[in-house]
């Protein structure tokens, strides 16, 4: 008894763990279980060449036929682009970029003219772009405050520290508080067909149904249950970019205040500095007539983003869609690599276990 | 030591006297000496309370936590978890707090569990009731009260309480049986002895009466060592001294058997007695696989420190123009930009490192132990290493080794009782050259024992006659047995249980039993000792009596005993047993040619042999013996030496009268075992301290030599003849010529070495004179490396872990294993990297000091070639995997930086940084490194040259070590820009179609990491399932299982608002990942393209050069048709990677 009190002295202080203690299973003959004797029965897969062979031909046969849906799939997603930061002299918005300012009162707007070469046919989502936004920066990204965002009273007064130094502006909490909130994106965008009769055709876009559904009804609210948001919002004060209070937003009461959704569509950060965010939808009206026909249309910015001071970019993209989402060559062409490689590997592993297997074999036989 | 030598100079301090350095001197019942004899001075000794707890209450939290930090990963996770605490990081403290927390707390409460129990054990013991005789009363007090100098009464099957001196017991001779199984495992009853002026007390007034002193030397942890002497002052007269030995030490932890009550004398107590200093810890073995995580550990800790200062740089270069480094929508506080440029970039290296910390997990120290102690479970389980007679299975001390079983590449076995049985059965004798061999005993009947006796030479003559007589008598009566008389006997039987079950032998010598045995059936029975007479039943049913003088122990360096006694006629006899090397010399007559041929015979058929010789002393010369004794005995300094040297004097001018021979069984499947060990590319050698011939035989039935085996001899004999050095030189020289010679066909070369200690020491000591002899040692190396068995012969036990020492340090540093049964193996035990204690007759201190015990040595070949080959490759594959599942986890975020300004933005959410390690990959690779057999054991046990596929921790070197690192850099690239190509120029987005809205889904940050994290948890856990080989319904459980459980777990982190986060971003987003089409390709995709590679890596490997490993797995099903193919098989693949 002596001896076992002592032997757990040398033990020094980690989490070192003694083997089973020697007194403990004496004159003990060990159970005959399955497990305890190591001899549990046991599936005993081998990868060689012979079992990996179909598996790779099965894949090979698989993935190409994938990959060329997604790449045919990708490639009918018609795709068009405009960057209007307005770089160049010669752009339209080049004006507009150059002097600029947040308190400016008077808007400042640019229109470019864009054909469309093919008609788009099924619904098209209109997006803005942005490049070199670092909208993925740690100080950026945790620069929000989730329960003011739900509605919840206590925070959208006393907003919390993450949100520095976009919280409190001249004493009161902004509301909502952070950098993302502060930065959002607010060029107006609108788009005319030009009919080639030479009137200018507004191009309805529907500016919801843009963000998750659960972000627009559970995880952002309005604070209060005061239909009236004006006064829900009393005592807080607009970011110091924005232009209009939150409540303010949107006319549409449903879409409205923290649930706005071109507010939550930025307020969910990009994953990498270039980056498109959803902005519009274009309804497809009927089926006898195209989303977009072919021709000459206008767009209308309403320039109040700067993009210039930290080299980025500003583009608007229309785009239809797939059942796969947006254009997206690369998982097709990825698959269709994929693919034949496996078919090649397994044409080669063929060879190989031809030539080796029966080496190997009758090297067995012989000795 | 140096805790001795610090108590030791304390000691001096306080009592301020030189000479109590060494000595301290007890007074028996704390009496004053009379005056004149020596200044009674009373000394301070600890009292004799017990303290094996390491903590107090208050002292524990502070003393743990530091014991534990100062274990050098806590202590990393701490400094992690600080910085954390401290500056802004990227992720919350949480996520590093959290597990060290854990893992501190369940060490701190397994820690403090076990105090507890300490101190409950302390406790009881310190206050377990003890008598103690003051003033001539018997008084009961508690242990811890006992001191110095207390004389105490023990009763039978009561514990000594500490380390006494027997002065009298309730036996008339004077002696205690006692047990000192928890002490050294030895259950034999040992008989200790009062000093006879003592040993007459009977009362405890006569005991309170007695007035002496013990002088006796200062603590030291010895067992078996004791030095003292009792000095009696009686009335007026000369003190009277006698010698105190160990014989005379009872020590604390024993237990006193078949004697009512002793008293004794205290004279070591509480942390003094020679128990607790023995109980001092051991040193720390650490296994190979250990060395290379820690090698790995270091790479990994470079790795992050230089990601960490890559991305600190980059960081300030990217950030030089301030539109990148506080672009208009991103500003920082105030407080920030107030910060010195200096201190940012610190906080940044230190944010950066937070960030990757994670390469090195806490987890996987918990894992390594867990998996090493639960591990070990199986080696006790296991049932084919259970020996019914002794009714035990292995068992395991340490299981921080079980990988270095499957590393062994040196094995020194001793050779008695480890491939011997040890269970001796006496042979024949010969006297004067006639040989007489003993019937063998039927049902217990005895057969007569003229019929016995075989007459070779039938000339009969007086001479004859009493040599004959005196020859049996020696061996009835110079021994040590003892006889036990009781039908039930604690422990183990000693000796052959003879038909009548009332008498049996007991020795620690199993020789003797076998020769008094022996004896027996040849007529002469040993009845017993009694009151110094030595009773032996004669061929004529007469009893002789012969009364015991002195017995001259045996000792490993004299090899012979010696008694002295008086025949009934007056004689006086001394009767020698020993080695015939340490008799002959010392032989003036008797036959000594044809004893001389006899031995060598039956030294050569494997026969331990003993040579008898006899001497008659006149009075004068008896009376001469008795003083060098006795001075010799008296001796406090050197009293060894001095004993070695009267027991010269005394032992010479011997009459030879014959030898004995006894055989020492081989163990069942020794030699299949070293055959198996052999195979698999173990070097054998076996160290003994036996006969050369002897240890030969055995070598030869063992088959550890063969007979094409070149026996290369390095013994004292030859280096009579010629110098060391030439015969060093040459045999080098042989050795070399031959590998040159046969250089292709290793087969060829098959050398044995036999070497004694003697030339050992003279090989080793060269080296010490220096100049030019060193490099002896490196030439006996080099002709070591070359053979592929080794005998050393005539070791002492010293010599055994030189050995083991000397090979250890040799420039390969190979693994070693010493496996060995009796207290002489312990040294090399505790001196190789795996010690094996067998668990055998000669006591259980080599199973105690060893890390594993095995009952016999055929266990040894499951124990290296199944269970050591599995640890192996089983932590192999775990230290590996971790690495590499963490290179997965950690590179993409290290990638990532790149895109998002090197702002330190963590990739996944913090959730999954934290759960990554304990929960999604940590089961699936305990659970296969505790159950994965990749070969089966019926493959492993039959083909042993399996076993060289992982040696030299073949699986842990640096490459495979990179090519696992560069798998996980790959697979981390893969999932990375997998994912970055989908969001970048895309939109990587859902059409809601398989949602019930018709929204647009736009996909952010947390969705991109959670993309990476589902393929990344996919693949660590598809890449662990493609390395299995034993599917068992475990692995199928926890594979299958945590990837479900991640995904369940994902569901529900992102199904509700988490009131008590005080952010949401992961709400919804694994959902909506998952409505996405493209989402589920791309996982799809990105998991086949990282485990592509390591796929057609194995097909590869295995098609064009496969292991014999491989090689066994895939001609698994035919082995049972045919077995002997994979042997061959295994052969000729081993042949070829050598």
């Amino acid at each position: 008894m002596m001896a076992t009190s002592y032997s757990a002295k040398d033990e020094d202080g980690h989490i070192t763990v003694s083997g089973p203690g020697a007194g403990t299973l004496r004159s003990k003959k060990p159970e005959n279980t399955a497990f305890k004797q190591q001899r549990l029965p046991a599936w005993q897969p081998i990868l060689t060449a012979g079992t990996v062979l179909p598996a790779f031909f099965i894949i090979g046969l698989i993935f190409i036929p994938i990959g060329i849906g997604l790449y045919v799939t990708s490639n009918n997603i018609k795709e068009f682009e405009i960057d209007y930061t307005g770089v160049d002299m010669s752009s339209p918005c080049f004006n507009c970029s150059q002097n600029y300012s947040w308190n400016s009162t008077r808007p400042c707007t640019c229109t470019i003219p864009f054909y469309l070469e093919t008609p788009y046919e099924s619904n098209v989502f209109m997006y803005y772009g942005l490049s070199n936004f670092y909208q993925n920066h740690r100080r950026y990204v945790k620069s929000r405050d989730d329960s003011q965002l739900n509605g919840d009273v206590g925070s959208l007064q006393k907003p919390s520290k993450e949100c520095e130094p976009y919280a409190y502006h001249e004493n009161r909490p902004v509301a909502p508080c952070g950098a993302i909130a502060n930065s959002m994106f607010n060029d107006t965008l609108e788009l005319f067909y030009n009919n080639p009769n030479g009137t200018k055709l507004q191009i309805p876009l529907t500016s919801t149904g843009i963000a998750w559904w659960t972000d627009k009804h559970v995880k952002f609210r309005n604070p209060g249950n005061d239909p009236n948001l004006t006064a829900a919002f009393q005592g807080t004060t607009k970011p110091v970019n924005w232009r209009r209070p939150v409540y303010e937003l949107d006319s549409d009461p449903e879409n409205n205040g923290f649930i706005n959704e071109d507010f939550i569509v930025w307020m969910r950060t990009a994953a990498l500095p270039t980056f498109r965010k959803l902005y519009r939808i274009i309804q497809k009206k009927n089926s006898m007539v195209p989303t977009l026909p072919r021709g000459n249309y206008t767009l209308e910015v309403v320039y109040n983003y700067p993009v210039r001071r930290f080299e980025g970019r500003k583009r608007v993209i229309l785009s239809t869609i797939s059942w796969m989402g947006g254009k997206n060559p690369f998982l097709g062409i990825a698959y269709m690599t994929v693919g034949s490689v496996c078919f090649l590997l397994g044409v080669v592993l063929l060879i190989i276990h031809h030539k080796y297997g029966n080496r190997n074999n009758s090297a067995d036989i012989s000795n | 030591m140096d805790f001795n030598r610090l108590r030791s100079i304390i000691t001096r301090y306080c009592v301020g006297e030189e000479s109590w350095v060494d000595n301290r001197t007890v007074y028996i019942g704390h009496k004053e000496p009379p005056p004149g004899a020596e200044a009674y001075i009373p000394q301070r000794y600890p009292d004799n309370r017990i303290v094996s707890s390491k903590y107090t209450f208050w002292n524990f939290i502070p003393k743990n936590l530091f014991e534990q930090f100062r274990r050098i990963a806590n202590f990393y996770f701490l400094v992690i978890f600080l910085v954390q605490l401290i500056i802004d990081t990227p992720t919350s403290p949480v996520t590093s707090g959290l597990p060290l927390f854990f893992v501190i707390t369940v060490t701190a409460i397994k820690q403090g569990y076990e105090d507890w129990l300490r101190h409950k054990a302390d406790c009881s013991i310190n206050e377990c009731p003890v008598d103690v005789v003051q003033r001539g009363k018997v008084v009961r007090t508690q242990s811890h009260k006992l001191r110095v100098g207390d004389i105490v009464v023990v009763r039978e099957d009561e514990t000594f309480p500490c380390d006494l001196i027997l002065l009298s017991s309730c036996r008339h001779d004077g002696t205690c049986y006692v047990t000192t199984t928890s002490l050294d495992g030895e259950s034999s009853h040992k008989t200790y002895y009062a000093v006879p002026d003592t040993m007459a007390f009977r009362t405890e007034q006569e005991v309170d009466s007695l007035h002496a002193t013990i002088e006796c030397e200062q603590p030291q942890p010895d067992l078996y060592k004791f030095v003292g002497r009792i000095n009696i002052y009686r009335d007026k007269e000369e003190p009277v001294a006698r010698p105190l030995g160990a014989e005379n030490l009872l020590l604390r932890g024993a237990t006193l058997k078949n004697t009512q009550h002793v008293y004794a004398v205290a004279v070591y107590t509480g942390m003094e007695t020679k128990m607790a200093l023995n109980y001092q810890s051991k040193s720390q073995k650490r296994s190979a696989v250990e060395k290379s995580m820690n090698a790995f550990l270091i790479v990994y800790l470079c790795i992050l420190i230089s990601k960490a200062v890559i991305n600190t740089v980059l960081k300030y270069a990217w950030q030089w123009s301030p539109d990148r480094d506080e672009p208009w929508y991103n500003h920082r506080t105030e407080n920030e930009r107030q910060r010195h440029v200096v201190i940012r970039a610190f906080t940044d290296f230190l944010a950066f490192m937070v960030l990757f910390n994670y390469i090195i997990p806490v987890s996987m120290y918990v894992t390594v132990e867990m998996q090493k102690f639960l591990g070990s479970y199986f080696i006790t389980w296991d049932e084919e290493m259970f020996d019914e007679e002794l009714g035990e299975g292995a068992q395991v001390n340490t299981s921080d080794l079980n990988e270095e079983l499957g590393q062994v590449e040196y094995v020194f076995t001793d050779k008695t009782g480890t491939l011997t049985e040890n269970n001796m059965e006496f042979i024949e004798c010969c006297v004067d050259g006639n040989v007489y061999i003993p019937h063998a005993i039927c049902n217990g009947q005895i057969l007569s024992a003229a019929s016995s006796i075989d007459m070779i030479d039938s000339s009969p003559g007086g001479y004859r006659r009493e040599h004959e007589d005196l020859f049996f008598r020696a061996l009835c009566l110079c021994h040590t047995v003892q006889v036990k008389e009781e039908e039930t006997v604690d422990g183990i039987k000693r000796g052959i249980h003879q038909g009548r079950p009332t008498s049996f032998y007991i020795s620690s010598s199993p020789d003797e039993v076998a020769l008094v045995e022996g004896m027996k059936r040849l007529g002469y029975t040993y009845l017993r000792l009694k009151d110094s007479y030595m009773e032996i039943l004669n061929k004529d049913d007469e009893i002789e009596r012969f009364e015991l003088l002195h017995v001259l122990n045996f000792d490993s360096v004299r090899r012979r005993m010696s008694v002295i006694v008086r025949s009934s006629s007056g004689e006086y006899l001394l009767f020698c047993k020993g080695a015939d090397s340490s008799i002959f010399p010392r032989v003036v007559s008797g036959k000594l040619e044809q004893v001389k041929a006899r031995v060598e015979q039956n030294a050569v058929e494997g026969l331990r042999t003993l040579c008898v010789a006899y001497r008659r002393l006149s009075v004068s010369e008896y009376e001469e013996a008795c003083h060098h004794l006795t001075e010799a005995k008296l001796a406090l300094q050197d009293r060894e030496q001095r004993l070695a040297h009267a027991y010269d004097i005394i032992e010479r001018d011997f009459v030879l009268l014959g030898a004995t021979a006894v055989e020492d069984r081989l163990q069942e499947k020794a030699a299949d075992t070293i055959e198996s060990l052999h195979k698999a590319g173990m070097k054998v050698w076996v160290l003994t301290g036996d006969k050369m011939e002897t240890a030969a035989a055995t070598c030869y039935a063992s088959k550890l030599f063969r007979r094409s085996t070149q026996i290369l001899e390095l013994t004292k004999k030859r280096t009579e003849e010629q110098s060391l050095h030439d015969v060093l030189f040459e045999l080098n020289r042989t050795v070399l010529r031959q590998r040159s010679i046969s250089g292709l066909s290793v087969d060829c070369l098959d050398f044995g070495l036999i070497i004694d200690g003697a030339t050992l020491s003279a090989v080793l000591k060269a080296n010490q004179e220096g100049a030019g002899a060193g490099n002896y040692r490196e030439i006996f190396l080099e002709i070591c490396r070359n053979c592929s068995a080794v005998l050393c012969c005539r070791m002492a036990p010293l010599q055994k872990a030189q050995i083991v020492k000397l090979i250890k340090a040799s420039k390969e540093h190979p693994i070693t294993l010493a496996i060995g049964d009796g207290a002489n193996d312990v040294s090399m035990i505790l001196e190789a990297h795996v010690g094996i204690g067998i668990m055998g007759k000669e006591g259980r201190q080599a199973a105690r000091n060893s890390d594993y015990a095995i009952p016999k040595f055929k266990h040894l070949k499951k124990m290296l070639l199944v269970h050591g080959h599995y640890y192996y490759i089983r932590i192999a594959e775990l230290v590996q995997y971790f690495f590499y599942k963490n290179v997965c986890f950690i590179f993409p975020q290290f990638l990532y930086q790149f895109f998002c300004g090197f702002s330190q933005q963590p990739l996944y959410d913090t959730a999954y940084l934290t759960l990554y390690n304990i929960s999604f990959t940590s089961l699936p690779i305990l659970l296969y490194s505790l159950v994965e057999q990749h070969v089966t054991m019926e493959t492993l046990k039959r083909a042993p040259s399996l076993y060289r596929d992982i040696a030299k921790n073949s699986l842990l070197r640096w490459p495979v070590f990179l090519y696992w690192t560069c798998l996980g850099v790959f697979d981390a690239v893969i999932f990375f820009f997998g994912a970055y190509f989908l969001f970048d120029n895309t939109t990587f987005t859902s059409n809601g179609q398989l949602m019930t809205t018709n929204t647009q889904m736009m996909f952010g940050n947390w969705t991109f990491g959670t993309l990476v994290f589902t393929v990344l948890v996919f693949t660590v856990t598809l890449k662990l399932a493609l390395d299995t080989h034993h599917w068992t319904w475990i692995n199928h459980f926890v594979i299958w299982g945590s990837l479900l459980f991640y995904v369940i777990f994902s569901l529900l982190w992102g199904g509700i608002i988490w009131p008590f986060l005080n952010y949401q971003r992961m709400y919804y987003v694994f959902m909506q990942m998952l409505s996405s089409g493209p989402a589920w390709l791309s996982i799809i995709l990105l998991i086949t393209v990282s485990l592509l590679p390591d796929v057609i890596k194995k097909v590869l490997c295995r098609a064009m050069c496969p292991t014999a490993t491989e090689r066994a797995q895939s001609t698994r099903p035919c082995l049972n048709v045919e077995p002997s193919t994979i042997f061959m098989l295994s052969q000729s693949s081993s042949r070829m990677s050598f």
